[in-house]
C-alpha cells in the first residue's frame, strides 16, 4: 500500500508537466492580442507595441514557456498582466472562496445524492424511485443560470429567507484570516456571522450541487441494485438481518466504488466549473478569476489558475484511488 | 424509455416554472412593504442597527471590479467610479454636465495667447495622510505622469504625449508660490482645461506615492470626500468619510461599499432584497419591474455617448459613398430604440451627442426610407444588392445593451433592399482587435465621452490620424482633418463650435457610419436614497448623497 501510494504520487508529476504544456499552447491559440485588450478601445498602436514587448509576448513561444516553467519551479506564478500584482498573493482568496463553496456543495450533493440513490434502489419501482429519478434527470439538464435566478426569486425576493449574492453581509464583514469564512468566523468567535455565512452558501451551494447530486443519485442507485441482487444479500436477508443493516452496511460497502469515482470526478469539475454559479451569485471565486482573465487575455493568470485547479483535480483523483484500496482490500495494485 | 424520460422532465420543468410564477404573483399582491418584510439577514440586521431614516452606509452594486485604484494607470470606467470619491481634480465638471467649475483650483486664468494657465489653489486642503495639498504636490503629480509612458499612464496621452514627445502640450508645470501653479504649453490646446477635470488626473499625495511605490494602486491617498479603507478583489471596495473634508457638512454618508455582482438581473435581485442600496447597469427590459416597486426608484444618467454601425470605408462596396448613404436610409432607429432600449435613447444623426457644445442640430437625419435606399444602391451599381458581414458586439454596453438583437433587426432591414448580411461575432478582445485592423465590413460599436469635448468624439473616432486606434471605419477625409486640427488650437468657443458644426456636415455627407443612438444609462436605487445626480461621464461623486 505504501509503495503504491508513493508510486501513484510520483505519477502525478508527468501529468502536471504535460498539463502546463497543454494549457500554455491552448491559451496562446486564442485569437486576440492581450496588449490591445488591456489598453482597450482607446489604445494607440505604439502603446500596444510597447506593452507587448514589456510583457515579453514578442518573444518566441519556447522562451516564454521556459520562463514560465522556471518561475513555477521557484514557486513564482508570475504577475497578472491586468493588475500587475503577483499571482501568488492574489490567488488564494479566490481559491478559498471556491473551495468553501465546492465543499459545501459536495456535502449537499453526497448526502442527498447517495441517500436518494440508496432509497430508490431499496424501493425499486416505487413512487419515490420514479420521482427521485425524474428529479435527477431534471437536475442534470437544468441550466444553472436559470436555476440560480429562480432560487433568488423564490428564496430571497419572495420568501426573504436567504441573501441573493456574495459570501457575507458586507455591512458587517468577516475579518478574513484564512479566507475560508466558516473557519474565520469561528476563530473570531462570531456565531452570528457563522450563520450569515452559511445562509450565503445555501443558494449557490444548491445551484452548484444540482448536477453532481443527480449524477451521484443515479450511479448509487444502479450500483446498489446490482449488489442487492447478489447472493450474499439474499443470504443475509434470509438469515433475518434487518433491512436497514443490509442496505447501509453490506450493500453500500460493496456498491461504493463507482460512487467514489463519480464523487471524485465531480468534485474536480466543481472547482473549475463554478463560473456560472459564481457569476450569478456574485461569488468572488477562482472560476470568475480565470474567466475574467480569459476576457483580458491575462495569460499568467489563466495559466496559473488552470494549473492550480487541475492540480487539485489530479490530487482529488489520487485520493479517490487510494480510497479504493481502503474500502475494498481486494483491489490490488501492481 | 429515454424519450419518455425527456418528455417527463419537460412536463416537470413546466410545472415547476408555473408554480414559481404563481408564487411570485400572489406574494407581490400581498406584500405592500417588501422592503421591510422581505429583508434578508443583510437587510434586517442593518435595519435593526440603523433605522432607515438615519442610514449612513451606502452599498453600491456594479458589474465589474476596479483594475487599479490609482486612476491614471487605467482607462477602465469601473476604476473611476471609486477613485472620483478618493481623489479630486484641479477643476471639476458641473454636477450633471461637463461645464467647468472650481475643484482643487478655485480660479484659473489663461494668458491671451492660450499658452499659459495660472491656477489658484484651494487653501487649507489636506491629503488623507495628513500632508498638505499645495502647488508642489500638483507639480509632483504632473512630473510623475509626464515622465511615464502610455503603458503606465494611458490617459496622459490626452496632453499629446509625454515629456520629450513632439506632440506633448505641457512644456512646464511650475509652483509659483504655495498656492499658485502655472502651466506653460508648447501650443494652445483647446480642451486643456476640460482635460484637467478628467478623473484620471486626480491629485495624489506625493508622500503616499513615495511610500507605497508600485503598491499605490492598492493604497490610494487623495484629498477627496472619502478615504480608502479596504479592497477585496472581485468582491468589494470600502471607503469611509473623510472627516477633514474641506466642504463644510459633507460628505453625508459615513461609509460607501462598492460591491461586484456581475449579472444584471442578480444585481437587481440584490437591490430588491435590500442587500445593496444602489446599482448601475440596469437592463432596459427591467425598467417595468423597478417602476412597479414602491421601494425602488430609477435614476437616469444624462447621455454622453453614441452607438453606431461603422462601415469600413476601405472595403468594397463600402468605399462607395452612395452605398453608405443607402445603408443609412435602411435602418429603423426608432424601432430599435423602442425594442431594445426601453425607449431610453434618442436616435442619433451625428457622431456626437446633442449635449456637447458644437452639436449641429441643423443636420437632417437620413430618413428611414427603403425605396430611397434601393434607389441609391442602384445608382451605386448594386441594383440587386450584395453580400456582407455584419459584426455584432458580444458584450452589453450602455450604448448597446444587446448587440446581437440590434444586428438581427438591421439584418432584416438590409434584406429588404437586397443586402444579405451575415451576422458575425467574436469575443470582445478579438472583436476590437480585428475591427481596429479594418477586417470588418460593418460593425456595431460605440463610445462614451471622456471629457465632454467635441474633439473627443469627432477627432478621436473619425479623423485620419485615428486610423489604427479608434477610427475603426478607416474613414479618411483631408478637409475634415484640417478643420479638426484647427479646432484643436482655437480657444474662442464660438469659432470652435462653428468648426465642429462644419465637420459634422462633412461626416454626414460622407456617411462613414450609421449613427444609431445616444442612450440614457439607467441606475436604480432604494427610494429613500437622495442627492445622487448621476454624471454623464459615468463616475459619480457621492459627496451629497444621503438617505432620507
Amino acid at each position: 500500500m505504501f509503495s503504491y501510494t508513493i508510486r501513484r504520487i510520483l505519477m502525478v508529476v508527468p501529468v502536471l508537466i504535460g498539463m502546463t504544456l497543454v494549457v500554455f499552447s491552448i491559451i496562446r491559440a486564442i485569437p486576440g492580442d492581450p496588449a490591445q485588450i488591456i489598453l482597450g478601445q482607446r489604445a494607440t498602436e505604439e502603446a500596444i507595441a510597447a506593452l507587448t514587448a514589456k510583457l515579453g509576448l514578442d518573444q518566441p513561444w519556447y522562451i516564454q514557456y521556459f520562463e514560465y516553467i522556471k518561475g513555477l519551479l521557484t514557486g513564482d506564478l508570475g504577475e497578472s498582466i491586468r493588475t500587475n500584482g503577483p499571482i501568488n498573493e492574489e490567488i488564494w482568496p479566490y481559491l478559498a472562496a471556491t473551495i468553501e463553496l465546492s465543499i459545501f456543495a459536495m456535502i449537499i450533493a453526497i448526502i442527498i445524492g447517495v441517500n436518494a440513490g440508496i432509497i430508490s434502489a431499496w424501493f425499486q419501482n416505487s413512487w419515490f424511485d420514479y420521482t427521485a429519478m425524474v428529479i435527477a434527470l431534471i437536475g442534470v439538464s437544468m441550466p444553472i443560470f436559470w436555476l440560480g435566478l429562480m432560487e433568488q426569486w423564490a428564496f430571497s425576493i419572495n420568501l426573504g429567507w436567504l441573501p441573493t449574492t456574495g459570501r457575507e453581509n458586507v455591512r458587517d464583514p468577516v475579518s478574513a484570516i484564512t479566507n475560508l469564512y466558516l473557519i474565520d468566523t469561528l476563530i473570531n468567535g462570531r456565531m452570528d456571522q457563522f450563520v450569515t455565512v452559511i445562509k450565503h452558501l445555501i443558494l449557490p451551494g444548491i445551484a452548484l450541487a444540482t448536477i453532481p447530486m443527480a449524477i451521484i443519485a443515479r450511479i448509487t442507485r444502479s450500483s446498489m441494485l446490482e449488489v442487492m441482487k447478489s447472493d450474499f444479500v439474499r443470504t443475509a436477508r434470509a438469515k433475518g438481518v434487518k433491512m436497514v443493516w443490509v442496505v447501509y452496511k453490506h450493500s453500500l460497502k460493496n456498491a461504493i466504488i463507482p460512487v467514489l469515482t463519480v464523487i471524485g470526478l465531480q468534485t474536480g469539475l466543481l472547482l473549475g466549473g463554478a463560473i456560472l454559479t459564481e457569476t450569478i451569485f456574485g461569488w468572488p471565486g477562482i472560476g470568475r478569476y480565470i474567466f475574467d482573465a480569459i476576457g483580458y487575455r491575462d495569460y499568467p493568470v489563466i495559466q496559473s489558475g488552470i494549473l492550480i485547479v487541475a492540480t487539485f483535480f489530479v490530487f482529488i483523483n489520487l485520493i479517490v484511488d487510494l480510497l479504493y484500496a481502503v474500502v475494498d482490500p481486494r483491489i490490488k495494485y501492481n | 424509455m429515454r424519450k419518455k424520460n425527456i418528455f417527463l422532465s419537460f412536463i416537470f420543468m413546466l410545472v415547476l416554472s408555473l408554480a414559481l410564477v404563481g408564487c411570485n404573483g400572489s406574494s407581490d399582491e400581498e406584500t405592500s412593504e417588501p422592503g421591510t418584510d422581505n429583508d434578508t439577514d443583510n437587510g434586517s440586521e442593518n435595519q435593526e442597527e440603523t433605522p432607515a431614516s438615519t442610514q449612513t452606509e451606502l452599498v453600491f452594486g456594479r458589474g465589474g471590479d476596479s483594475t487599479s485604484l490609482d486612476p491614471i494607470t487605467t482607462t477602465e470606467g469601473e476604476t473611476f467610479k471609486v477613485t472620483v470619491n478618493i481623489f479630486e481634480t484641479l477643476l471639476n465638471y458641473g454636477e450633471q454636465d461637463t461645464t467647468l467649475h472650481p475643484g482643487l483650483a478655485t480660479e484659473w486664468t489663461p494668458s491671451e495667447d492660450g499658452l499659459t494657465y495660472t491656477l489658484k489653489l484651494r487653501e487649507g486642503v489636506k491629503f488623507h495622510d495628513g500632508t498638505d495639498f499645495n502647488a508642489e504636490a500638483v507639480v509632483f503629480n504632473f512630473e510623475r505622469w509626464m515622465n511615464g509612458d502610455s503603458d503606465q499612464f494611458p490617459y496622459y496621452t490626452m496632453f499629446g504625449g509625454f515629456k520629450g514627445d513632439e506632440g506633448h502640450v505641457i512644456k512646464e508645470v511650475k509652483a509659483v508660490d504655495e498656492l499658485t501653479v502655472e502651466f506653460t504649453l508648447t501650443r494652445p490646446q483647446a480642451p486643456f482645461l476640460k482635460n484637467l477635470a478628467m478623473s484620471p488626473f486626480g491629485i495624489a499625495s506625493p508622500t503616499a506615492l513615495e511610500t507605497h511605490g508600485d503598491k499605490f494602486r492598492e493604497n490610494p491617498v487623495g484629498t477627496g470626500p472619502f478615504k480608502f479603507v479596504e479592497w477585496k478583489p472581485n468582491d468589494r471596495i470600502v471607503i469611509e468619510k473623510n472627516p477633514e473634508y474641506w466642504m463644510e457638512g459633507y460628505p453625508k454618508l459615513e461609509t460607501v461599499i462598492f460591491r461586484v455582482i456581475p449579472e444584471n438581473s442578480a444585481r437587481l435581485n440584490a437591490l430588491t432584497t435590500g442587500e445593496i442600496d444602489l446599482m448601475d447597469g440596469v437592463n432596459p427590459s427591467d425598467l417595468g419591474q423597478i417602476e412597479g416597486n414602491a421601494d425602488l426608484q430609477t435614476i437616469k444618467r444624462p447621455s454622453m455617448n453614441v452607438g453606431y454601425l461603422g462601415l469600413t470605408a476601405t472595403r468594397e462596396p463600402f468605399d462607395n459613398k452612395l452605398v453608405r448613404q443607402a445603408l443609412n436610409h435602411a435602418i429603423d432607429k426608432e424601432g430599435i430604440i423602442a425594442a431594445f432600449y426601453g425607449g431610453l435613447a434618442e436616435p442619433a444623426k451625428n457622431p456626437m451627442p446633442p449635449s456637447l457644445e458644437g452639436y449641429n442640430d441643423e443636420i437632417e437625419a437620413y430618413p428611414y426610407d427603403l425605396a430611397k435606399a434601393k434607389e441609391l444602391l442602384a445608382e451605386a451599381g448594386y441594383p440587386d444588392g450584395f453580400e456582407m458581414e455584419l459584426w455584432a458586439m458580444p458584450v452589453p454596453r450602455p450604448y448597446m445593451p444587446d448587440g446581437m438583437k440590434v444586428a438581427e433587426v438591421i439584418q432584416s432591414s438590409f434584406a429588404e433592399i437586397g443586402v444579405k448580411a451575415e451576422i458575425v461575432t467574436y469575443d470582445w478582445g478579438t472583436y476590437l482587435d480585428k475591427a481596429s485592423k479594418g477586417e470588418a465590413d460593418a460593425f456595431l460599436l460605440g463610445w462614451t465621452g471622456d471629457n465632454g469635448d467635441a474633439d473627443n468624439f469627432i477627432y478621436t473616432l473619425l479623423d485620419k490620424d485615428s486610423i489604427g486606434s479608434n477610427n475603426y471605419s478607416y474613414y479618411s477625409n483631408d478637409e475634415l482633418h484640417d478643420i479638426l486640427i484647427e479646432a484643436q488650437t482655437v480657444t474662442d468657443p464660438e469659432q470652435r463650435n462653428a468648426l465642429y458644426k462644419q465637420a459634422q456636415e462633412i461626416v454626414h455627407e460622407d456617411a462613414p457610419w450609421v449613427p444609431l443612438v445616444h442612450s440614457t444609462p439607467l441606475l436604480a436605487a432604494k427610494s429613500s436614497l437622495a442627492g445622487l445626480l448621476p454624471h454623464p461621464t459615468g463616475s459619480d461623486i457621492l459627496t451629497k448623497v444621503e438617505f432620507k
